[in-house]
């Protein structure tokens, strides 16, 4: 990852100032926190986390792990679209495998991996809660359940970044 | 506070009211096998062995160690579902538990084996893929190895809470969790006092000391080295645990002869250099009381707390006596003063010394920790239980030795300089030398009881002549923090602070023998008290080896020659080098 220029610094800094202010200044908001950080910023950068340790009084290795634990937390930069697939065991014994090709398919990456023009990053994750529609994937914050292979290129249709001249 | 009564196996128990159920089965005499649970902390919840049968409850077993015991609750712990599912709970730990059991450090004294037997595993059920590997040898004090890892945590509530160093935490989820620092960084990028207190929390063999052994045992071997050991204070109250003596053993004079056994050429005493920090520390304090130096004068003899302050208070370093500690201290008498009594060249001098203490590795190995150019002052460190593995090695029956005496000189020490394995030590052997000193009246009283004992934070004003003389000792950097915090806001008049990274000093140590539980630190502190008691002289000013070494080589405390020798400097360390971007991790 690209370090930081100082001047980027300052603005990161003051806006996890602003965001640990917002949510309270004690360890039980380190999630909302975290939440917001990535919200803001895409993900929680380690100068981010640093200065969430230093401002919370914890120490950045509880940060770094907290935010390690949850898979929607990123710490490290990623796609525009971030399409996630759950491979917990009810959407797997539904056909999560067959989904993840379909997508690695569509878009020519692997689960973990960004792809190259940086528009989609795909991931697996554990269950969202979504058991009811298995299998399920979000991208972004939308929703997508009782998946068939056939229906993944349409979905991710939506997402391709505009090629028109306009630049929509 | 209020009582419950709780029926456990059909024994009924009174308890306080905010007992858990483990709380209450130990006070009905009942085993529940634990891995995660600390006495003295908050539980942990994390490793699932203690479970039991709540009656009436929601059918699941429960983890005892942290559920809340209720009145008329009633406790099933000996149950074939019981039974079973504990078994389980270890049956998955070990199957993802690397169990080379016979070349690990902790054979015989783990916990998980120790369990494993209890419950009658036989079988290894679930044989699977393993969790990757980390070996991380990079730092000089600590090796991890997450292969033996079980994840209970133990580390991490002691690294964060009691040391608030902040090292080690869960890192990732599920199958991939991997107790590490921060990004999974090396032990050695990151920031690590080395004080070993995970070591000492470590149930099983994950975290233990960066192995000394083989290379005191090729300097024993090499007939061209004279190969001389100190030992510092608090390991002969230790020691003995190691081979089956109850703690507080005072084996003082068997652990001498068990290190001539293992075939030291002089066995002598960190103890010698303990009175020699007195007198120079004494003069140091005295110097900066009298001439408005920085006060309050902080203690330098322990390396876990100097890493401590070099990452989190750089800005107190000045406080910070420039008395190197004990240990180096005699490492640079070894190749100096010793070298030219006993007409051996310098290079030809191999220093052992043994220490309760993993962060001794790490100071020895510091650079400036040289007084003859390209020899380190101390060559090798052994902890308390790598001695007694090396005499172990050696065929030595430790309890059936014979009491031996110290060599001389550098083993002749007194009182004072014993108790410097207790947290207040340093600060009581300090206060019967300065008084001395100022007001040139013998001390008849030479205990300096508001200065000892377990608690974190000890505070005591010592009418020292016409000087009211305020003082404070801590120990465990938890508490060291706090004291700090008030020095920083400037809310301390104290005049002298003395510092130990360990919770109770040295003789909790992260090197000294495992376990070590408060009521095991009592004891050890009580055979420290009674070794001071019973040695016939109890202030440092008094050790004739140290006059002799003053008269013959170092001229007076403070000297130059002392300073050159016996005195160092410290470096801020910075906390979070973010010129090391955090992603770009070795792993092996």
């Amino acid at each position: 990852m690209e370090s930081c220029n100082s001047n980027c610094c300052v603005q990161c800094d003051a806006e996890v100032v602003a965001i640990v202010d917002k949510c309270g200044r004690t360890e039980c908001n380190l999630i909302p926190i975290l939440h917001q950080l990535q919200r803001s910023m895409g993900y929680v950068s380690n100068e981010a986390m640093e200065k969430v340790a230093a401002e919370l009084g914890i120490s950045v290795a509880q940060v770094h792990g907290t935010a390690t634990f949850y898979s929607l937390i990123y710490t490290k930069p990623h796609g525009k679209n971030v399409i996630r697939l759950c491979d917990s065991p009810p959407c797997h014994l539904q056909g999560s495998g067959a989904i993840r090709d379909a997508i690695t398919k569509a878009i020519g990456i692997e689960p973990g991996e960004t792809t190259s023009d940086g528009n989609f990053t795909f991931e697996t994750v554990s269950c969202m809660g979504l058991c009811g529609v298995a299998p399920a994937i979000m991208i972004n914050d939308d929703v997508y359940g009782n998946l068939t292979v056939d229906a993944i290129p349409s979905i991710l249709e939506k997402y391709f970044a505009c090629c028109c001249k306009e630049g929509c | 506070m209020e009582q419950i009564n709780v029926t456990i196996d059909g024994i009924q128990v009174s308890v306080p009211k905010d007992s858990t159920v483990l709380d209450a089965a130990n006070a009905a005499g009942i085993y529940i096998p634990t891995l995660c649970h600390m006495p003295g902390h908050k539980p942990l919840g994390a490793c699932r062995v203690c479970l039991v049968e709540i009656e009436g409850g929601r059918g699941a077993l429960q983890a005892s160690c942290s559920f809340p015991a209720t009145d008329g609750m009633v406790v099933r712990t000996n149950t074939r579902r019981v039974h079973n599912a504990r078994k389980a709970v270890v049956e998955l730990m070990l199957s993802a538990h690397r169990q080379d059991c016979n070349a690990c450090n902790r054979t015989l004294n783990c916990e998980l084996q120790a369990i494993a037997k209890r419950l009658g595993i036989r079988e290894n059920r679930f044989e699977g893929e393993m969790p990757k590997r980390i070996e991380d040898t990079s730092s000089p004090a600590i090796v991890r190895d997450s292969s033996k890892c079980i994840l209970c945590r133990r580390c991490v509530e002691v690294c964060q809470n009691v040391q608030t160093v902040g090292t080690l935490f869960a890192v990732d989820r599920g199958f991939d969790t991997v107790i590490a620092p921060t990004a999974k960084k090396e032990l050695a990028e990151a920031v690590c006092v080395a004080c070993g207190q995970c070591v000492s929390a470590c149930p099983v063999g994950a975290l233990y000391e960066k192995n000394h052994i083989d290379r005191v045992w090729d300097a024993i071997a090499d007939p061209d080295k004279h190969v001389i050991v100190q030992t510092a204070p608090a390991v002969r109250v230790a020691i003995g645990e190691e081979f089956g003596l109850p703690a507080g053993s005072r084996v003082t004079r068997k652990m001498v002869a068990g290190l001539r056994r293992v075939g030291f050429d002089k066995v002598f005493d960190t103890d010698f250099t303990a009175d020699l920090t007195i007198l120079e520390e004494g003069h140091e304090f005295l110097n900066r009381l009298t001439n408005g130096g920085v006060l309050p004068m902080l203690t330098s003899c322990s390396p876990g707390w100097i890493n401590f302050i070099e990452y989190f208070y750089p800005e107190l370093l000045p406080n910070l006596s420039t008395c190197k500690s004990p240990q180096q201290m005699f490492g640079a008498l070894a190749k100096t003063y010793y070298a030219e009594k006993m007409g051996v060249d310098p290079s030809k001098i191999y220093s052992v010394s043994i220490m309760p203490c993993t962060a001794k590795k790490l100071e020895a190995g510091r650079e400036e920790m040289s007084v003859v150019d390209g020899l380190s002052d101390v060559d090798a460190v052994l902890t308390t239980r790598e001695a007694a593995q090396m005499m172990r090695e050696a065929g030595v029956d430790f309890v059936n030795l014979p009491d031996e005496p110290f060599d001389e000189p550098l083993g002749i020490s007194t009182g004072a300089a014993v108790i410097f394995g207790a947290t207040g030590g340093v600060m009581e052997a300090a206060l019967r030398t300065v008084y001395e000193v100022v007001t040139g009246q013998t001390l008849e009283n030479v205990n300096f009881e508001a200065v000892r004992g377990l608690e974190g934070v000890k505070e005591a004003t010592v009418k020292v002549g016409d000087i009211e003389a305020k003082v404070a000792v801590a120990s465990g950097l938890s508490n060291a923090r706090k004291l700090m915090d008030l020095v920083m806001e400037g809310k301390a008049d104290y005049h002298f602070i003395e510092i130990m990274c360990c919770p109770g000093g040295c003789l909790g140590g992260g090197g000294q023998p495992i376990p070590t539980t408060d009521e095991i630190r009592k004891a050890r502190m009580q055979a420290i008290y009674a070794e001071d008691e019973g040695l016939p002289i109890r202030k440092s000013h008094d050790n004739p080896a140290i006059k002799a070494l003053y008269e013959e080589f170092l001229g007076e405390p403070n000297s130059h020659k002392a300073h050159k020798l016996l005195h160092t400097h410290y470096t801020p360390k910075a906390l979070w080098p973010t010129d090391v971007p955090l992603d770009e991790v070795k792993s092996k």
